[in-house]
């Protein structure tokens, strides 16, 4: 892990391209919230060619269900939930724009195919590190699907967001390219 | 008999729930601290120093560890003297959750049907409770919410006598290495060898609850968490699954008779916080 990166969404594709596995950036502005409930309304919209509740081009998704903010707060513990739950919908949001997605956990093959093909990119970060994470968060407003709960969408206003680059739109996925660096088995 | 009014439940229960989502164990603490300076990577030394202080941050602030604040599981122990007045048991348990989890702003994550309309209940009840009888005139109370992070990763196998203590441990270290990033490394395993296919996992989710650094009291059993766990962290998965020598803090075996054609095995993923909390009535 080298210097930190700062970066701004919505990604321009020069950014996305210049982004590499393995580097730790810090992100700032919007971010938009989704996992598997909200996900497959917003697959099933663009499967009945409708728009989508927020512009999708260029921008990021965090997969996260808050918990409830306390008085005082902008938001409550928002750590990344695991990521594989919401392949089966990713590859169509990227067709449409989505240049980023931030998690935890391994993504198939399909999801890292199409981020190659569309120029995208999967950010980890870290898992259990909520309270810690929700320190970036300055604002939180829910834009779709209040019926949810925190499983509804929310657009974050984040400073200096911290990520890893996980897997890169060539396709470098430090999950594959780090454990065998500390690998003793046979 | 000694009366033990079913508020009192409620009181211990929510209370328990409160203090499990705000603050990690000192053993988990110790564990992760010791990690930290055994790790290799650097990265995961990142990682797990982010993960030390969240906890920091979320004790002192009383706020949630993790926003999965789990599915409310219970392991109570109630002493057969005791009568329980002024309350239902399971109505006086389930109350504890819905308050501690309305008034700690800890999210609520359960659906009514898994499948179909998966409505959330709004309340993160019904609590999962699994109750012992026992000697004595005290109710013992452990909770456990349990993250789906590492749930999802769980695992089941109907092993046979065949299979051995190797095809235990390849079983575990395969679930493991399956699992990768996803259950939040490192992690805690627990593990339930033997019982019947529902006691085993049982078991396995109770073993989670056992404070880090004691081994199973049966030497061959610490032997084989020993060598697990040794196999475990030879994997490479890491802190977050970024690469690195402490994939697991322990791995935690319990063991019940079982039937003479079998041997299940059944694997029980915790993530880094492994929250849980006891109490006594």
């Amino acid at each position: 892990m080298a210097e930190e990166i700062r970066i701004t969404t919505p990604l321009a594709e020069s950014v996305v391209l210049s982004l590499k596995a393995g580097d730790s950036v810090k992100i700032s502005g919007n971010l938009y919230t989704g996992r598997d409930a909200a996900h497959k309304r917003l697959y099933e919209l663009l499967k009945e060619g409708k728009d989508l509740p927020f512009p999708i081009a260029g921008q990021i998704i965090y997969y996260v269900g808050p918990a409830p903010a306390k008085p005082g707060y902008a938001c409550g513990p928002a750590g990344p939930t695991t990521s594989y739950r919401m392949d089966p919908y990713t590859p169509l949001l990227l067709e449409k724009g989505l240049k980023g997605m931030i998690g935890k956990g391994l993504r198939s093959k399909e999801v890292i195919e199409s981020m190659k093909k569309n120029k995208a990119v999967y950010f980890a970060a870290v898992g259990g590190a909520a309270v810690l994470i929700a320190k970036s968060i300055k604002k939180s407003e829910v834009i779709a699907y209040p019926d949810l709960g925190a499983e509804a969408i929310y657009r974050y206003y984040v400073e200096d967001f911290p990520a890893i680059v996980c897997i890169d739109a060539y396709g470098n996925n430090l999950y594959e390219s780090e454990p065998p660096k500390y690998r003793k088995e046979l | 008999m000694r009366k033990i009014d079913a508020r009192e439940i409620t009181a211990e229960v929510k209370s328990l729930f409160l203090k499990a989502n705000f603050q990690i164990g000192k053993d988990v603490l110790k564990a992760l601290e010791k990690a930290l300076t055994e790790e290799k990577s650097k990265v995961g030394q990142d990682v797990l120093k982010m993960i030390i202080e969240n906890h920091r941050l979320a004790s002192s602030e009383e706020l949630a560890i993790c926003q999965d604040t789990g599915l409310a599981v219970l392991f109570v122990e109630v002493g057969q003297e005791v009568c329980i007045v002024n309350g239902h048991y399971g109505e006086a348990i389930n109350k504890g959750v819905e308050e501690a989890y309305q008034e700690g702003y800890l999210r609520k994550s359960v659906v009514d049907d898994p499948v179909f309309e998966r409505k959330n209940t709004k309340t993160n009840t019904p609590a999962f409770i699994y109750t012992d009888i026992v000697p004595g005139d005290k109710i013992k109370i452990t909770v456990m919410p349990k993250g789906f992070g590492s749930e999802n990763m769980s695992a089941l196998a109907m092993l046979t006598a065949a299979h051995g203590a190797k095809g235990i441990l390849d079983f575990i270290v395969d679930t493991i290495r399956k699992a990768g990033p996803n259950p939040c490394p490192p992690t805690v395993i627990g593990v339930g060898i033997g019982g019947t296919a529902d006691k085993a996992m049982v078991i396995a989710k109770k073993a989670i609850a056992r404070p880090l650094g004691e081994h199973n009291a049966h030497p061959q059993y610490a032997q084989l968490e020993k060598e697990t766990l040794e196999r475990i962290n030879q994997l490479g998965i890491g802190p977050a699954g970024l690469g690195g020598n402490i994939t697991a803090l322990a791995v935690h075996i319990d063991y019940l008779p079982t039937h003479i054609a079998g041997m299940p095995v059944a694997v029980n993923v915790c993530c880094h916080a492994t929250r849980h909390a006891s109490g006594e009535i």
